[in-house]
């Protein structure tokens, strides 16, 4: 299988999430990839991108999301980095508690673990931080 | 064209939604949460959310849905959810927020329910 890789860089506004989301949609068909993971990589790449504009970018339009979407033997490998503070994974409440039920928010790093086989965050070396997941083939 | 349409009609005192398009970040989700605090604002307090034309809904739009029924139930009326795709039924299944949500795939069954 002949590897392809593609690179996106987009400003930190809400229109990039479905930007992204496009292009991630267009990198599966191309790539021969099944109805499944074209559900599976769009609602991870809107949530995760979603995150990096809002959350870690905080709307900053002069710092950039970098999306990349990669297809391998092991399937879609897929990595999204903000330029933002960062954060602990693990302190991000659990949306299915039942304290947190009625919650408004919170509920994007769920669906991402949700849908894709592996989830993955690390604080970037130069700063912000880089979410990677991947959806076997 | 913009991302969510709402249509309202009345069932007696019951305020149906019709809703076509996505209930996503942004335009969609504020265009529903808009349309929930003038109901409520006007006592329009039974309300069902006719989910038939929603092909798409993400976190955002869920917490939306959670918003509305936790802003209807403040003000004592009822929010009840209709005709929910198998996508968004899972959705709220990975969310458990079936159990928090009265679901309906009948409108007759939906209007009663109010009873």
């Amino acid at each position: 299988m002949s590897a392809e890789k593609t690179e996106l860089k987009l400003p930190s506004r809400l229109e990039s999430v479905d930007e992204a989301a496009t292009e991630a949609a267009n990198f599966a068909e191309r790539n021969d990839f099944g109805d499944e993971v074209l559900f599976a990589v769009d609602m991870a790449v809107r949530e995760s991108v979603a995150n990096a504009v809002k959350h870690g970018n905080k709307l900053d339009e002069t710092k950039p999301v970098e999306i990349t979407f990669e297809n391998s033997t092991a399937g879609l490998a897929i990595t999204v980095r903000d330029f933002g503070e960062g954060f602990a994974v693990e302190e991000i409440p659990d949306p299915t508690n039942p304290e947190n039920l009625l919650k408004a928010t919170g509920r994007g790093i769920l669906f991402m673990r949700s849908f894709m086989d592996e989830v993955e965050w690390f604080n970037h070396a130069e700063g912000g931080m880089i979410v990677k997941m991947l959806k076997k083939r | 064209m913009a991302e969510l349409n709402l249509t309202e009609r009345q069932a007696g005192d019951i305020t149906i939604l019709d809703m076509d398009g996505k209930v996503t970040i942004g335009e969609g989700s504020v265009a529903l949460r808009n349309t929930i605090r003038r109901l409520l604002g006007e006592g329009k307090k039974k309300i069902v959310l006719n989910l038939s034309g929603v092909g798409y809904v993400d976190s955002s739009g869920i917490g939306e849905f959670v918003s509305s029924f936790t802003a209807v139930n403040k003000e004592e009326g009822s929010l009840k959810l209709l005709n929910l795709t198998q996508k968004i039924q899972d959705l709220l299944a990975i969310t458990k927020l079936l159990t928090v949500f009265d679901v309906y795939d009948s409108e007759t069954d939906a209007l009663s329910s109010f009873k």
